[in-house]
């Protein structure tokens, strides 16, 4: 009788583990299937749409026109690469006839001065927005572990944060591009002028979320391990180090995202308005265009935009998951 | 009548003696480097850039760029798109720029200080004409019914600014502003769409610097602002403004759009009109005086390229131009202007064989006269608020335009077998100044030697002893 029940209990476990491995797979395919059917329906949407719009520049470019403007931009990359390598065999020929007639020449190289093609620009635009990104989190973070700890600072410094916290990226721009100007003179630059003014500027719009952030993180650490450390009577660095920093890094983390999504939104707006090199300056070249492909390159550049931003988000979160402690937080 | 021809047989005397001092110099100087014309040496500096506007008369950069001319040079040179005219002259004092494509008006305006104040110096005129006034369909229509057909139906050229006065004058009527884009208040664009207006008895307004009024817009019927040359077919249709006056290929784009018609271009208000210059500041010219000759030996050798042939370089020219790093617009819209043709209303399509001239009548020599004329229409609107002398307007010409730098630039060319004198105006009669010219719309002759009194035969702008 036990044995009957015993067989038809796992009877009855090996039908629900059946069961919930096909809900499972079920559930997988949904998972894997609802993107790919919105993305189909998007792209539906759009294709009509765009049939739909007329502009003064033509069709408004539909998914087609875009998949063809990728493989244009990628051929213009490859063309200018040739050329690129005809620029340099060129440039050694001269030198080294220049030496002939000269022998106390001492030649030099010079770069390529052909045009950035659409693959440098995301390359720029890349650098630009990582450099930034990092210069804020170099500051904000010990400024807010600083602010955390203490409540004085904190009292002091918060109005300061929020007052500049809303300040929109392009009203500090003109600010920043005439102290750069100003202040970093050189003949010979390790940095171009137009990549300071981009970098300061995706600084300053970065670096509140991440004090913030930080500060509150760093503020509302469990008072139990407040207590363990002053009776180990940790000095105040290893209180930091053993204590403080583990304890906040979910915090800082969040901060830190917020940050680097709004610095690449702040980036491309920025090389738009000072024409600094990289995809806002190729979005805004491609507008004062006017011509018939305009419109599709500028789609191309909005979607590898987009596409770059949310690889940036799920880059951070990874690092998040392999940092932190609390892997709920990086669930989100 | 005596004191009349006394004074003017004593200005006989100078000029003649002017002439004799400037034939004297030449001739000194043509001894001069034709022994040391082996001597001009290695560029000082290598690595330039150089900006411009997204405009078809940038193209001898463009070419002198892709045909290598700089490069024979040993320049190695980058070129960069500005945002506006502002920007670009910026970049230029800065010395973010090395040298840049310029509005003729933009390094006399800053070294008289309009605006910002530099000394900038043009050793290369870079073209001539080039320029049209668009205005907006809805516009056009209400312009057609004033303007005489010829036989097949079309309207007669030149059209005048006395068709547009009547819906000008309906706009002030009802209270409403009449608004018109140039492109900058120094830019030619400016001056020939005030003068066009003017012409057929339209106030364009007046500037007030003294008075800190920089908007030009005092007395004015039609109101003039700035916008940047590609931004215009956008702005005209946004409604913003009702018509502008812009280089190519923005006239041409808002008839391929059908936003607008080109009613006039700027060869018809004035036949073979200075345009744009290539500028550096002085402080360069100095600090790097083989390059300033080199980079003038490249930008000729590329201006003559473009007209060679009677302009059967131009197809390969407007398909460097359509690239996006240049002008960047279609093939068909450039083509339209550089290839000799220019399309007025959709289908009105006209040969005008001199729309764009890069080298032929001497178009890069940097004439005095020329300078001038922009001088006495920054007087005419104000910009210049008080009267100065004949003597003023010249030494303000010999500041800023250099036909010494470029006389070298070509008589090198000349001594290298690269190019003939005879492409060249004779430099050893030279003086600097052209003949009186006769072609303008309102026929009214100007004689750069006298500026004051070219100021005078003008019904609307200011004259001797007026002041805003």
């Amino acid at each position: 009788m036990s044995l009957l029940i015993r067989n038809l209990i796992n009877l009855d476990r090996e039908q629900s583990f059946s069961e919930q491995s096909l809900l499972m797979a079920g559930q997988k395919l949904k998972q894997a299937l609802l993107p790919i059917l919105g993305l189909l329906g998007f792209l539906l949407m759009w294709s009509i749409a765009a049939n739909n719009v007329t502009t003064s520049l033509g069709k408004f470019p539909g998914p087609g026109a875009v998949i063809t403007q990728f493989d244009n931009l990628y051929q213009e990359h490859v063309s200018e690469r040739d050329k690129e390598l005809a620029f340099y065999e060129r440039q050694h020929k001269r030198n080294a006839d220049r030496i002939a007639k000269d022998p106390n020449y001492v030649p030099k190289v010079r770069a390529y001065t052909g045009k950035e093609t659409f693959l440098d620009q995301i390359l720029t635009s890349l650098k630009t927005v990582l450099s930034g990104f990092i210069l804020a989190a170099i500051i904000a973070i010990p400024l807010g572990i600083a602010i955390g700890l203490s409540h004085t600072l904190n009292q002091a410094i918060n109005p300061i944060i929020q007052v500049f916290k809303p300040v929109s990226p392009l009203a500090w721009l003109p600010l920043v591009t005439m102290l750069v100007s100003a202040l970093y003179v050189s003949d010979d630059p390790f940095f171009s002028k137009s990549f300071v003014n981009s970098l300061i500027t995706v600084t300053l719009c970065c670096v509140w979320p991440m004090v913030i952030n930080t500060s509150v993180g760093v503020a509302s650490i469990n008072q139990d391990w407040v207590n363990v450390s002053q009776v180990l009577r940790l000095p105040a660095l290893t209180h930091v180090r053993k204590i403080v920093l583990p304890a906040s890094i979910p915090a800082i983390f969040t901060g830190m995202r917020m940050s680097l999504g709004i610095a690449w939104m702040v980036l491309i707006a920025a090389e738009m308005l000072a024409q600094n090199p990289g995809l806002g300056k190729f979005v805004w070249d491609e507008f004062q265009n006017g011509s018939s492909q305009s419109l599709s390159r500028i789609m191309a550049a909005v979607i590898v935009i987009g596409l770059i931003g949310f690889l940036l988000d799920r880059a951070m979160l990874q690092l998040q998951r392999w940092l932190s402690w609390d892997k709920a937080s990086a669930k989100r | 009548m005596f004191q009349l021809s006394k004074t003017g047989s004593n200005k006989m005397i100078k000029r003649i003696g002017h002439a004799f001092s400037m034939v004297l110099t030449a001739f000194s100087f043509i001894v001069c480097t034709s022994i040391h014309a082996e001597e001009l040496g290695y560029p000082e500096k290598e690595e330039l850039t150089f900006g411009f506007i997204k405009l078809t008369d940038m193209a001898p950069i463009a070419i002198a760029y892709e045909k290598g001319f700089f490069e024979d040079e040993g320049l190695y040179v980058t070129i960069e798109a500005q945002a506006n005219w502002k920007v670009l002259l910026d970049g230029v004092i800065d010395g973010r720029l090395d040298g840049a494509h310029m509005l003729a008006g933009q390094p006399i305006a800053a070294t008289i200080g309009y605006g910002t104040k530099a000394n900038i110096i043009t050793p290369f005129s870079m073209d001539l004409n080039g320029n049209g006034i668009t205005v907006s369909n809805e516009i056009w229509e209400q312009m057609k019914v004033n303007i005489p057909k010829q036989a097949d139906g079309r309207p007669v050229h030149p059209i005048k600014a006395d068709a547009l006065k009547p819906i000008v004058e309906k706009f002030q009527d009802e209270g409403k502003p009449f608004n018109m884009g140039m492109v900058f208040p120094v830019s030619t664009h400016n001056y020939e769409l005030r003068y066009w207006l003017a012409a057929g008895g339209i106030h364009p307004g007046f500037y007030a610097p003294h008075k800190g009024d920089t908007s030009g817009q005092i007395d004015a019927q039609a109101l003039l602002s700035v916008t940047p040359p590609p931004q215009m077919p956008a702005t005209l249709e946004a409604g913003t403004i009702y018509g502008y006056c812009v280089g190519e290929p923005w006239n041409q784009q808002a008839v391929f759009k059908g936003i607008g018609v080109p009613v006039v271009t700027d060869y018809e208000i004035w036949k073979d009109n200075p345009e744009k210059v290539f500028g550096i500041t002085q402080e360069f010219s100095e600090k790097y005086p083989n390059t300033t000759i080199r980079l003038t030996r490249a930008l000729i050798r590329a201006a003559e390229w473009l007209d060679a042939n009677e302009n059967g370089n131009r197809p390969e020219a407007v398909k460097i131009l359509s690239d996006s790093r240049y002008v960047g617009a279609d093939y068909e819209v450039i083509a339209n202007s550089m290839t000799g043709t220019f399309e007025y209303e959709k289908g009105d399509k006209r040969a005008v064989p001199d729309f764009n001239v890069f080298f032929r009548y001497n178009a890069t020599y940097p004439y005095y006269s020329d300078a001038i004329w922009y001088l006495t229409q920054m007087r005419r609107w104000g910009q210049i608020s008080d009267d100065k002398p004949d003597s003023w307007y010249k030494d303000v010409a010999f500041k800023v335009y250099r036909p010494d730098i470029y006389q070298k630039a070509a008589q090198s060319l000349i001594d290298e077998k690269i190019m003939d004198a005879s492409a060249f105006p004779d430099f050893t009669n030279e003086d600097g100044f052209r003949s009186p010219q006769t072609h303008f719309i309102d026929g009214i002759v100007y004689d750069g030697t006298k500026p004051n009194d070219y100021l005078k035969k003008f019904e609307i702008g200011l004259k001797a002893g007026e002041k805003i």
